[in-house]
């Protein structure tokens, strides 16, 4: 069973603000699916020590630069719930 | 002539022998809409001036008396997940009501330059997390076949707008089964083609090494058009592929066709299993060699999908931050709003996911949770690896049981997942697998699940074409 303390971390740093209720149901769904994903202890182990999907097949590419028009980075910022002479505006970070 | 009963093909045709405009089917279908959408909720959205601009512009290409392509004229839906110039994409979220697409989707733009018509955005669990839409923040769509039944999910909105004959084909996405889940649910084809033979580039991202957008369809034939016109290589996406489709005639005489026999253990629906059995049979009688083969890894899927996809929801969904896109919640500083427009954008699922993949994801649970589901994806690649060198194809149940209530498993989310038993390990793997009606239990559709090996959706395609007669 995840304890309520650990679902408050998680939530913290997952960037989720959880209501009380939330956090409630949270800690029991959670703890469901984890003891479900126990079943995978019983999995076999890889027989060869093969490299995982992910860090193999796609070698990086190389940078390239692909032109876009310029309306599009005028629709990406009009996208922005806040914006100023076509930037976005952020409340300050530090 | 009922317009909403033709396939493209025969719109295709109509279209050149002059029986009718596009101006006239898109009008045909958005009358469809009005009548029967209230009760089913497959729209999200109806972009009935784009269809109308789109159709007239259709029928001008159409009457010029040039070439036109088989798409040219056809109104279809596109689910929510997938952007649309200028049109609102919720990806079925409230953090994203008002966000309106910046650009096309590639699959969009290949649709467009075919001179399709898009009649609207369908439904679907929140950002595609769900296997009955009920996820949606919006609305659940209704099976078209029962209305108190869910249409499946995530593609949930794009199988019913087709079922209900409110669009000729639809683009849906499928992550864990949710083209082939609501294709199966409401009685359509549908078909999740082999990872990065069609650009994802557009689609708003859930789990990136799984996400994949594919046809569904009324029949076998219209899915092929649909895939022809949208997959292949795309610069903006470098997990595509280059690939040539190439049509192919597959005999069902001698063809080996593989049948797991953990996919018809316990859980499976009786009458599920007499539907997927006799359609076996049939393929048996028309030639082919059945053969049962093991994929001995399968218990292992629906675990393994559900660490692997939360890990990579709760990075792609990082970006939704209430800075770049809609909806914002005011506070103090920053990390404030990241909080509290999170906190309230998202709905319970997504929210659950994130938490799930940002756990699975921590320091000190990552070997456990992460790295140990990336090796069993290893061992369920190998078991079809293994089963493709003595078989051509796989055939198998989509589901264990046919469209349930609303309302059933909405409170229950490992139900939920396990819904998505004998869609996920196909995913994993990266294959291709597409759903063919092959009966029903009562009102209920069921589909087959025809399973094929890297790029071979030409065979899958062939096959499903021949056994869409026999059914």
């Amino acid at each position: 069973m995840i304890s309520k303390e650990e679902v408050i971390h998680i939530a913290k740093l997952a960037r989720l603000q959880l209501t009380e209720k939330e956090i409630t149901k949270m800690q029991k769904d959670l703890s469901a699916i984890l003891d479900y994903f126990d079943l995978l202890k019983k999995a076999p182990k890889l027989k060869t020590q093969r490299t995982l999907r992910g860090q193999t097949s796609q070698s990086l590419r190389a940078d390239e630069i692909i032109e876009k028009p310029a309306s599009m980075a005028n629709n990406l910022v009009q996208a922005a719930p806040d914006k100023k002479d076509g930037y976005v505006r952020v409340k300050a970070v530090l | 002539m009922e317009l909403t009963n033709l396939t493209i093909t025969q719109l295709h045709q109509g279209f050149k022998d002059k029986k009718f405009t596009s101006v006239e089917v898109t009008k045909a279908y958005l009358e469809q809409i009005k009548k029967t959408d209230k009760s089913i909720g497959a729209y999200l959205a109806v972009t009935e001036s784009l269809a109308l601009k789109q159709a007239e512009a259709a029928d001008k290409i159409i009457t010029s008396g040039k070439h036109f392509s088989m798409l040219c004229g056809v109104p279809c839906a596109i689910k929510d997940a997938i952007l649309v110039d200028g049109e609102i994409a919720t990806a079925g979220s409230k953090i994203l009501e008002n966000y309106v697409a910046p650009y096309d989707a590639t699959v969009i733009k290949k649709l467009k330059t075919q001179g399709a018509v898009i009649l609207g955005k369908t439904n679907l669990d929140e950002f595609a997390m769900g296997a009955s839409t009920e996820n949606s923040a919006y609305q659940v769509t209704k099976n078209p076949h029962d209305t108190t039944r869910v249409a499946g999910g995530s593609s949930g909105g794009s199988a019913a707008a087709v079922a209900a004959k409110e669009a000729v084909y639809s683009l849906g996405s499928d992550t864990g089964g949710s083209i082939r889940l609501p294709a199966s649910f409401c009685g359509v084809v549908g078909l999740n083609p082999t990872y990065g033979s069609v650009s994802r580039y557009g689609l708003i991202a859930f789990a990136s090494s799984l996400d994949q957008i594919g046809p569904m369809a009324k029949n076998v034939e219209d899915a092929k058009i649909v895939f022809e016109a949208i997959y292949g290589k795309d610069q903006n996406d470098a997990t595509s592929k280059n690939y040539q489709f190439e049509e192919s005639n597959i005999n069902l005489k001698g063809l080996k066709i593989g049948v797991p026999k953990e996919y018809f253990s316990e859980g499976i629906d009786p009458e599920i299993e007499k539907i997927i059995k006799s359609a076996i049979q049939k393929a048996k009688d028309a030639g082919a060699k059945i053969i049962e083969i093991s994929l001995p890894n399968t218990q292992y899927g629906v675990a393994c999908y559900y660490i692997i996809a939360p890990c990579e929801a709760s990075a792609n969904l990082a970006r939704f931050d209430g800075i770049k896109y809609g909806f914002s919640e005011t506070a103090d500083n920053l990390l404030g709003v990241y909080l509290q427009s999170r906190g309230r954008g998202f709905g319970a699922e997504p929210k659950r996911r994130i938490m799930l993949g940002t756990y699975a994801l921590s320091s000190g649970y990552y070997d456990a949770y992460y790295k140990k589901a990336q090796q069993v994806r290893e061992l369920i690649k190998e078991d079809f690896t293994q089963a493709f060198k003595k078989v051509d194809v796989i055939f198998s149940p989509v589901s264990p049981f046919a469209a349930f209530k609303v309302g059933e498993k909405a409170n229950d989310p490992l139900s939920m997942y396990l819904v998505d038993v004998y869609t996920v390990a196909v995913k994993l793997a990266g294959i291709p697998a597409l759903s063919l009606p092959a009966g029903k239990i009562g009102k209920l559709p069921v589909g087959l699940q025809i399973i094929g090996n890297y790029f071979e959706e030409n065979k899958i395609l062939s096959i499903a074409s021949q056994l869409e007669q026999l059914f």
